[in-house]
């Protein structure tokens, strides 16, 4: 406890430098950071954020794209960057090339339909040079191509009831390893439809590395790269979100990361 | 409090005192959970993308040749060992690695998520402030009387630069902003806030999308998070010397008026210069 008052009175000093009287409020120590009503109190501002993004920033508007010089000359990646963190089976795939890989659509759509990769490769593709933001703060500049998501949800055909699109991977986190919990990550339909939101079976010309998420992973141009799921195994329609993973419409969002991930 | 030689002036309205007390919180607030969210990448870069290899600034944990770890801080490729506060520093009495200490960041642990609820949160409150700030001192004319500089200001700009660092003004003679606290004040308020916002929504990938010119305004997304190394530190600086002329230029007087309103000057409150 000794420690934490010492903690706490250095926090007090340096806030009421900062901030004079803020001081109390800020030097806290961390109890109201950590306080769950309080931190859930701050977070409602995600959904400020996202109502104003929607209503003030016209929806169409597309992310810059970039020239084919201006591609970074190394693309970090984030989260499973190679075997070890997915199932031996989706090992398996990736040795056959991913000829017996499937994206399988299903949930709330009319005609639930499984795509092997050579399917999704014809069908008309876009090819976008973009930005990657990371939620971190670093950004890299790729090239993808892959048909848009809406010309996939278009095929199967969405019910009418149909809310949000939640993307399904195939790898395990290392805390997840119970393999009852894989990465997913849900967007809504404006961002579904968005001309920009693609699946993307290639980058920079070649087909999906594997740290980028071999073999087909999207891209949603308008958000932070955690909503970017990579390794899809599955694409499910769906209207609501409390069902899935912990049910905060994603892997990111159930470690406390916002849904709306725009800035 | 009958003091003859002594009158009151009521200085700050209730909508001044109120900004500024808001903003008080939000900026304490709002550098200790950006450095937080700085902490997650430790490093600045300029232009579009980050390149790895190039940043202009990065803290990290490194080795000494004896293998013990230190806290290196890179600036323009120069580097500073700075273990204890950068790069390496304790937390619940261990040591860490991370870029700024703990007791700098909201909260004190490593944790972006956290981190974004805090600054996102009060970016709003900041930006709302901010506005109601700016539209209530233009409507009444706070900004061109108080906070403008006057022509003929300029003219004894010396012999008070001079007053101040030598720490010979004069305390409570009116309550006339002199031409240091003018200019200060206009370059953080119409110069620093607004890159503030305007950096921090260069930050939107969204915000990108619909306005791409902020990526040219700033030169890319990467300079747009390298810029607050300047401003941020710039307001700062502005908030310490800011502190330490109300400490000493009558600090009960000067706090009073910033919760009251009201302001105490001599009577007979000579303009001239003696």
């Amino acid at each position: 406890m000794a420690n934490r008052s010492r903690l706490c009175s250095r926090r007090r000093f340096v806030a009421a430098s900062l901030a004079g009287t803020a001081g109390v409020v800020l030097g806290g120590c961390d109890w109201l950071p950590a306080a769950p009503t309080f931190r859930e109190f701050l977070a409602g501002a995600e959904g400020v954020t996202q109502r104003v993004h929607r209503a003030l920033l016209w929806r169409g508007a597309l992310a810059r794209e970039y020239r084919a010089e201006d591609i970074s000359s190394t693309f970090r990646a984030n989260g499973s960057q190679d075997a070890s963190s997915l199932p031996p089976e989706y090992s398996e795939l990736a040795r056959g090339g991913f000829a017996d890989w499937r994206l399988v659509v299903g949930g709330l759509v009319m005609r639930p339909t499984s795509f092997p990769l050579a399917d999704l490769r014809a069908l008309p593709a876009r090819t976008q040079i973009t930005r990657h933001d990371c939620v971190e703060g670093w950004s890299c500049i790729g090239g993808w191509t892959g048909p848009q998501l809406s010309a996939v949800l278009d095929r199967v055909g969405l019910r009418p009831e149909a809310r949000f699109i939640v993307f399904h991977c195939a790898d395990e986190l290392p805390r997840y390893r119970d393999g009852a919990t894989r990465f997913y990550e849900s967007i809504d339909l404006i961002d579904a439809f968005h001309p920009q939101t693609i699946l993307a079976h290639e980058m920079n010309g070649a087909p999906l590395p594997f740290a980028h998420g071999a073999p087909l992973r999207v891209r949603v141009e308008r958000q932070l790269g955690y909503k970017m799921a990579k390794f899809l195994t599955r694409i499910e329609v769906v209207d609501h979100l409390d069902h899935i993973g912990r049910g905060n419409g994603g892997t990111w969002e159930d470690d406390g990361y916002e849904w709306y991930a725009g800035i | 409090m009958a003091d003859e030689r002594r009158r009151w002036i009521y200085r700050y309205s209730a909508v001044l005192r109120g900004t500024h007390w808001v903003n008080v919180l939000c900026l304490a607030i709002l550098v200790m959970s950006g450095l937080q969210i700085f902490n997650a990448h430790p490093a600045l870069y300029w232009g579009e993308d980050s390149d790895v290899e190039q940043p202009i600034l990065s803290i990290a944990t490194s080795f000494t040749a004896e293998g013990r770890p230190i806290g290196v801080t890179r600036l323009f490729g120069m580097s500073f060992d700075t273990t204890g506060v950068l790069g390496r520093s304790r937390f619940n009495d261990r040591p860490v690695q991370r870029a700024f200490p703990a007791w700098s960041t909201i909260p004190s642990a490593q944790d972006l998520a956290t981190g974004r609820v805090w600054h996102l949160f009060f970016a709003w409150i900041f930006t709302i402030n901010g506005t109601l700030y700016l539209v209530y001192s233009i409507v009444t004319r706070h900004i061109s009387s108080a906070l403008l500089p006057r022509r003929e200001q300029w003219k004894h700009i010396g012999s008070t630069v001079r007053e101040h660092l030598l720490l010979t003004f004069r305390k409570g003679v009116d309550a006339d902003y002199n031409i240091i606290q003018r200019v200060s004040y206009v370059v953080v308020i119409l110069v620093l806030a607004p890159l503030m916002v305007l950096t921090g929504l260069t930050m939107s990938p969204a915000v990108d999308a619909a306005a791409p010119w902020l990526l040219d305004v700033f030169g890319g997304r990467q300079s747009a998070r390298t810029l607050p190394l300047v401003t941020t530190w710039l307001l700062v600086l502005f908030v310490f010397v800011h502190v330490a002329m109300v400490l000493l230029s009558g600090v009960l007087n000067n706090i009073r008026s910033m919760i009251t309103g009201w302001y105490s000057v001599a009577r007979e409150a000579g303009h001239g210069q003696p």
